[in-house]
């Protein structure tokens, strides 16, 4: 074959597409549906509390459209990053929307389910023998780390899901991806060159992000040819271009010319853009650079407490020139009355709207002014302030949380004329549990030996939406059916099934 | 408007001018990365044949250490320079302000340059 097609509706499983899109990509009859459900975007919480940032009737919608579609067509969905995070309950509660969708449909279908959360005692074993290294700018691991960790997934590369699709699965819902390996898993199996099909892969997994307009709720198709790729948005007020494609190279990388991934880096330097008709692009000249040794990505959270917070509102001209020392001698209080209580380990932060609460750096407003009359930052009119309070348990969070807004409520700052009250409280009530806190601890490369075996499968098959067997496949199994399924699968046809006389 | 002896030579740009997007995106939860997209190929040419943006600049912009700037990347297909820097803290961190890190390129929406 000379061609092979993928139809990736969404960026995001869960963040939709118009059924209008995914049909156009239908009638081009795509071999592979495959969609990425994950990112470390929205920060530690998810996967340290076992939740997903998209919402379970979101994923179920897009779910719904696109397993039926794919099985009537004869070809696999893959999901990537089941859940956003890819740990255990992430995976848990994608297969929960399977099933329930196989079900409601009463679909037939083999289903595989790869796990990426990893055993902590074989991380331990990896740091102990020297094989877990600090991906820049992280810190190096510790055994404490190790412990620390609530979850510890690797990002797997397109091994397992080639290992699943000659599985004969129909399905795929795999744990924590390297996104652009969903993607290219079909494309290696079938022989297509590996730099172009993971660089497509890298493009697709964002959907119509590299269009003009980008979105990342609407369906991209990516043709993979022998010398290259080309790339389609499916809906008719998008275009691809050169420069729409070039740029998104750019896109949540650290650098556009070199992208690292599990086994090796694409090299992007040779690369070129071509337009092709009014809104394809295609492109060609991806490297893949082979790195010495195997590594995977590591990522893994600690708890770090609870957190209480109490959104209020400030307009009296007064505190507002007075805000800094004001919040100074605010900490300062807690802290002292809760001294001999025994709180003594929490974190109270204000966060100050109007007044430099959405910068990560030091205020860079007087730098970036860059007036030559050195004209001040103006006083704003009003300040939004969020009270922060992380404790230990839930119960000391409220403690600080409530205890500070009460204090700077009735603060009695030098110069104060309005005496009933410094808060404007937008909420009754004033304080909302935000529960557990997480932050990352772990973000590592680990030297494997076999990317397909840290990633274990497991396989069930459903007949008319009841799940009729379910099947572990540890590595060592595999070896034989691997070698039978390879043999029964030489024609042209990338879906053709070769594992079902072995599995369930 | 009287011009200096300077001004007459070289010209003040605005960013926000000639750069058709400009922004700021979490790569990886320890570092974040901004992204200058400019309007024309001309006027990339020059900033980056004139070395606007380098790590001296871009730490000095966003009052960190020189070290912290990773790398400033020009990439010719997309008349774009990237720069990546240490994130101040890994995202989600305790003091987190912008956990997807999509609000700090504003600094650099300010930014004036002579060419």
């Amino acid at each position: 074959m000379d061609e092979l097609r993928i139809l990736s509706p969404t960026a995001i499983l869960g963040y939709g597409f118009p059924v209008e899109s995914f049909e156009e990509g239908m009638k081009r009859k795509p071999h592979v549906i495959a969609v990425d459900a994950g990112s470390t975007d929205p920060g530690p919480y998810y996967l340290g509390a076992g939740k997903s940032f998209t919402d379970n009737n979101s994923v179920k919608r897009d779910l719904e459209i696109m397993i039926p579609a794919a099985l009537e067509a004869g070809i696999p969905v893959i999901i990537g990053t089941a859940g956003g995070s890819g740990a255990r309950p992430h995976v848990a509660l994608t297969l929960e929307l399977i099933k329930e969708i196989a079900n409601e449909k009463g679909l037939t279908f083999k289903l595989a389910v790869i796990q990426s959360e990893l055993d902590k005692e074989l991380v331990r074993e990896k740091f102990r023998a020297g094989e877990v290294t600090p991906l820049f700018p992280a810190k190096e691991l510790t055994e404490k780390e190790i412990d620390e960790a609530v979850h510890i997934v690797a990002q797997m590369g397109e091994e397992p899901y080639i290992k699943a699709l000659e599985m004969g699965a129909d399905v795929i819902l795999g744990g924590r991806s390297y996104d652009p390996s969903l993607f290219a898993a079909l494309p290696i199996k079938n022989g297509f060159d590996k730099a172009l099909a993971l660089h497509m892969g890298k493009i697709l997994e964002c959907a119509a992000i590299a269009a003009l307009p980008g979105s990342g709720s609407d369906s991209m198709f990516g043709y993979l040819q022998r010398d290259g790729f080309i790339l389609e948005p499916l809906s008719p007020a998008r275009k691809c271009t050169p420069l729409s494609v070039s740029a998104h190279t750019l896109y949540e990388k650290s650098n556009p010319y070199v992208l690292p991934g599990p086994g090796g880096a694409l090299d992007l330097h040779g690369c070129t853009f071509t337009p092709v008709g009014d809104n394809k692009v295609k492109v060609a000249g991806t490297k893949f650079v082979p790195t010495d040794g195997y590594f995977v990505k590591l990522e893994g959270v600690r708890k770090v407490g609870y957190r209480t917070i109490s959104c209020a509102g400030v307009m009296d001209p007064v505190m507002i020139a007075k805000i800094d020392e004001i919040t100074a001698e605010v900490k300062k209080r807690v802290k002292n009355n809760f001294e001999h209580y025994g709180f003594q380990e929490f974190f109270l932060d204000f966060k100050i709207y109007g007044k430099g609460g959405v910068s990560l750096f030091n205020d860079t407003r007087s730098v970036s002014e860059n007036n030559d009359n050195n004209e001040s930052v103006p006083m704003p009119d009003e300040l939004m302030i969020i009270i922060e309070a992380v404790g230990a348990t839930r119960e000391q969070a409220n403690t600080i949380c409530g205890f500070a807004r009460s204090t700077l409520l009735h603060y009695g700052y030098e110069g104060r004329v309005a005496t009933a009250g410094n808060l404007a409280f937008p909420f009754s009530p004033s304080d909302a549990e935000m529960g557990e806190v997480f932050e990352f601890n772990i973000y590592h490369l680990m030297k494997v030996d076999d990317p397909v075996s840290l990633f274990p499968a497991t396989y069930m098959q459903f007949n008319q939406g009841k799940a009729t067997g379910e099947n572990n496949h540890p590595a060592h199994v595999h070896k034989t059916s691997f070698a039978k399924t390879q043999q029964g699968n030489e024609n042209n046809d990338p879906n053709k099934k070769g594992g079902e006389n072995h599995a369930v | 408007m009287t011009l200096t002896r300077k001004e007459e030579r070289t010209m003040r740009y605005k960013l926000r001018d000639v750069a058709s997007v400009i922004r700021s995106k979490n790569s990886g939860p320890y570092e974040l990365t901004f992204d200058v997209i400019f309007r024309d190929p001309e006027t990339y040419e020059k900033v980056k044949n004139a070395g606007i943006f380098n790590a001296k600049m871009f730490a000095e912009l966003y009052g960190i250490p020189e070290a912290d700037v990773i790398g400033v990347v020009h990439f010719d297909p997309a008349k774009a320079i990237k720069t990546t820097i240490v994130r101040p803290i890994p995202s989600g961190t305790l003091g987190e302000t912008d956990v997807y890190g999509a609000q700090q390129h504003a600094p650099l929406m300010k930014l004036e340059f002579d060419l």
